[in-house]
């Protein structure tokens, strides 16, 4: 017994030890030095201080970069919802034989480069990018389209293309788990194919859905590559904010502040999604 | 009824268009003379591939991600595989705060995942290099591969191992001789998944990079500057390398299967 | 002469694979129809095709000589009992049962009263609010028949809904299913591969082998006169008896029978309950021969034992009293019966 206790430590204290060291210490340091501040010197003066939490609080630009990135994020979850909630359907439902070929399909898109993917996008919506050169030459538009690059819109589409694939595979897992007798059961009993997916498939899916649904806004609201990419000024997201801060404007413990505000609220959204997720999952 | 069904179909083929018309314009327009502009293309010309070939830093890039992504992979396994081990078969007090602090970097941003390990470099005196990138792929990655072997754990037959065990073998003969072997497959997925997710990696990088650039680093200042066609070209190139790895990945995979079949 | 249920020439086909053959069948209204036979024999999917969840290949399905085969399964007047049971697992038991109601928009109060019923008919009104995952499994299949019967369908199909349960349950659940079936007056048609459960609750049988009907009737009529030899084997155990039939009259070896049959082989059935121990006595219309006793196995209420006869055939004997080692044994005439050739 006092054998299998030693291997169960030798198995347990490398992993161990790599997280406290590269993890846990780390976002210790992180949370120290939110207390810091910066003095005339740029130096950074070791005194415990509440001045970057009041400085987040009192200047409304933080609050309103906060409200944005989640607006985005929520567009990104809607978007990817739609898209990618009736593609699991039409692959669990739909697909048959060619299902396998299909859901591999709908993978590869995440292997390929996020930067390929988003620099794409750019191509794409450029004032002489294929979008605004195909309206133009099809004369639905005069001139090309403003706003389809260094905004929201541009941004949303982009996170959006990169996130339907993470909402994709939990929504077919679960759909994959509905028995299939349960549908059997419905249309034996009356119901059109339309009210079996509203009483039947909707409800039971919604484990998955919620899954991917948190990982896309997750994901969505921390993102600073596609705002840098794709964004303007008026689509400046929260990452950007403390990547900023860490670089160009260097200010570290006021992003340090920052980043714990991010930490904190995505382990709020993240508990909340949980909660919901076990309550709505059956048997 | 029926109508309903051709309605996802048809909605479905155009989810389909919406995650690979982006990539089809890049590979498309790579060829294309003009660069980016104008619709249809025309003047198809190899030119963009052969600056791309040229162009040296592009490539000592490529190397450097290489590296750091092979790197990665050792690290991420050697840090990950006891680390699944241990959530799988063993109970031991703070298991839970244990699971959630291996799998944070997944959700938590990038950004944040970044800076903190720019933190921990600076204050213990270290400087950036390709080496700090390694290290901060490999604490990101680690989450990932934790949850893939995990996963390649749970569906492994005990029984197995308890029949090695009844024959004497100790645990980690058991290990080197059955689990391990049985974890094969998944083994070499993870490794391929963590490979190109290293690959890939930016938000992180971008706070630990030194002098040297990472592949998507380098494209990524080149952006900056402003883009010329050439971008197209490795774009390209980069998805068609994904393309061959996957199915790379899913034919070592299904090899493997049948070579159980075998009596 | 127009019957309730009616299946024409039903076949169906799995590309090279022949799973039914020509069903011809007349369902009466009211009536507790057993399909029974044993895994491959086609039963399930017979019940599949009324239900709606498969097309035939061939032949037609009339209900009330509506055609029923060319409507999809929702609008059919028919409801299935699962094997599995197939209870909705987010919904209560109550939402279950109100499941077929509501769906065909119901008005709320007929729902409550309705669903109330036919809980308490099934003795689970009780468990109204209670969620599948907390009710066993003889609960759950209650509550399979309360959502199904509560839509007052004109035929009620049930795929081996017992056979989940364990014996004691299995008995128990039997008698509620006949006196329900009774009670409500619809048509039950009951799939099961246990021809002990088919010849207890049924009013008719109809035995499937190799997605043929081998033969129908009342438990009764198949179980004392099957009329092929897999019937004979398949219901019960029965000895499978060659003889010669010359003048009507045939030669078992062991013994010599009536058969009103024409010259030339034949083979019988006789159920080895109808073998008693007699005493030499002839004229008594009772067939007699010798045997040796040559194994016993005790069961309890009786005792079957294997007889050797003169000629070298053995029987299989069921006795309530031991007699000895061997001794004399007769069976009355009409107990031997002939089957049809293979």
């Amino acid at each position: 017994m006092a054998r299998s206790r030693l291997s169960a430590w030798f198995v347990t204290l490398p992993p161990f030890a790599w997280i406290a060291l590269f993890l846990f210490v780390p976002y210790c340091l992180l949370f120290c030095y939110s207390f810091w501040s910066l003095d005339a010197a740029q130096q950074v003066v070791h005194r415990f201080s509440l001045a970057n939490y009041l400085h987040l609080i009192q200047t409304p630009l933080y609050l309103t970069v906060i409200l944005r990135s989640m607006r985005i994020a929520f567009s990104v979850v809607g978007l990817t919802l739609l898209i990618g909630y009736p593609l699991g359907c039409f692959l669990v439902f739909r697909a048959g034989k060619y299902r396998r070929m299909l859901y591999q399909a709908v993978i590869i898109p995440l292997w390929v480069s996020y930067l390929v993917r988003a620099y794409a996008w750019k191509v794409i919506f450029g004032n002489e990018g294929v979008m605004n050169t195909l309206l133009l030459w099809c004369h639905a538009t005069r001139h090309p389209l403003g706003f389809l690059l260094y905004s929201p819109f541009a941004v949303i589409v982009t996170l959006t293309h990169i996130y339907v694939p993470f909402v994709v595979l939990p929504v077919v897992a679960s759909l994959e788990k509905i028995p299939h007798e349960l549908l059997e059961s419905s249309s034996d009993l009356g119901a059109t194919a339309w009210q079996t997916f509203l009483r039947v498939i909707l409800p039971l899916s919604l484990p998955g859905v919620v899954s991917g649904a948190t990982f896309a806004f997750l994901l969505s609201f921390g993102d600073f590559l596609a705002p840098l990419l794709l964004g303007g000024p008026s689509s400046v997201m929260i990452a950007n904010i403390v990547a900023n801060l860490f670089g160009a404007d260097y200010n570290w413990p006021l992003g340090a502040a920052v980043a714990v505000v991010i930490l904190f609220m995505v382990m709020v959204i993240l508990t909340i999604t949980q909660r919901l997720e076990r309550r709505w999952r059956v048997a | 009824m029926k109508a309903g069904r051709s309605v996802l179909t048809v909605y479905a083929g155009g989810a389909y268009a919406f995650l690979y018309l982006p990539i089809v314009v890049l590979v498309v327009y790579s060829f294309n003379r003009d660069g980016v502009g104008g619709f249809p293309p025309q003047h198809w010309t190899l030119d963009w591939y052969r600056t791309l070939f040229a162009d040296s830093a592009m490539w000592t890039s490529v190397g450097n991600s290489v590296i750091v992504a092979l790197s990665t992979v050792a690290l991420s396994m050697l840090i990950g595989f006891p680390a699944a081990y241990a959530l799988d078969r063993y109970s031991f007090p703070g298991k839970s705060a244990f699971q959630r602090l291996v799998l944070l970097p997944l959700i938590v941003p990038g950004v944040i995942t970044g800076i903190s390990l720019l933190l921990l470099t600076v204050t213990s005196g270290f400087r950036l290099s390709l080496a700090t990138v390694i290290f901060g792929h490999a604490t990101a990655l680690t989450a990932v591969a934790a949850t893939e072997i995990f996963a390649g754990l749970a569906k492994l037959d005990r029984s197995l191992e308890e029949a090695s065990a009844d024959l004497g073998a100790g645990k980690l003969r058991t290990l080197w001789h059955i689990v391990l072997p049985g974890m094969r497959t998944s083994l070499l997925g993870t490794a391929l998944l963590v490979f190109t997710l290293s690959m890939d990696e930016i938000a992180v990088t971008f706070f630990l990079i030194g002098r040297e650039n990472t592949l998507p680093l380098e494209i990524w200042s080149r952006l900056r500057r402003g883009a010329t066609p050439e971008m197209n070209a490795i774009a390209s190139l980069i998805f068609l390398f994904s393309v061959v790895t996957i199915f790379l990945s899913q034919w070592l995979m299904s090899r493997n299967n049948t070579e159980r079949i075998k009596p | 002469m127009n019957s309730f249920l009616r299946l024409e020439g039903v076949g169906k086909r799995f590309g090279e694979h022949t799973v039914l053959e020509s069903i011809l069948l007349d369902v009466e209204q009211g009536e507790f129809l057993t399909l029974l036979g044993e895994s491959g024999s086609g039963k399930t999917t017979l019940l599949r095709i009324l239900a709606g969840f498969e097309e035939p290949t061939v032949g037609r399905v009339l209900l009330e000589d509506q055609r029923l085969d060319t409507i999809p399964p929702h609008r059919r007047p028919i409801h299935t009992v699962f094997q599995s049971y197939a209870l909705f697992p987010h919904m209560s038991v109550f939402d279950n049962v109100a499941y077929g109601l509501r769906v065909r928009g119901c008005a709320r109060a007929e729902v409550t009263t309705r669903v109330g019923e036919a809980l308490e008919k099934v003795h689970m009104d009780r468990f109204a609010r209670h969620f599948p995952r907390q009710i066993s499994g003889g609960q759950k299949q209650r509550v399979a028949l309360a959502r199904a019967l509560v839509n007052r369908p004109r035929l009620l199909l049930l795929d081996e809904p017992l056979s989940a349960l364990d014996a004691n349950l299995r008995l128990e659940m039997q008698r509620e299913l006949k006196s329900l079936q009774r009670e409500v007056g619809i048509t039950f048609i009951f799939v099961t591969h246990d021809q002990s459960e088919a010849l207890a609750i049924s009013d008719r049988v109809v035995l499937l082998h190799r997605g043929k009907v081998e033969q129908c009737g009342t438990p009764r009529e198949i179980y004392s006169t099957p009329r092929t030899a897999y019937a004979a084997s398949f219901l019960g155990k029965s000895n499978l008896i060659r003889g010669t039939v010359r003048d009507g009259i045939a030669d078992c070896g062991a013994f010599f029978a009536h058969a009103a049959l024409p010259d030339g082989p034949a083979t019988f059935s006789l159920r080895p309950e109808c073998i008693a121990a007699a005493s030499r006595s002839a004229g008594d219309g009772l067939v007699h021969f010798d045997a040796e006793v040559i194994a016993e196995q005790f069961h309890g209420a009786d005792s079957l034992l294997t007889l050797r006869c003169c000629g070298g055939m053995e029987l299989s004997a069921r006795l309530a009293e031991r007699h000895g080692s061997g001794g004399h044994f007769a069976f009355r005439s009409q107990d031997l019966v002939p089957l049809e050739a293979a």
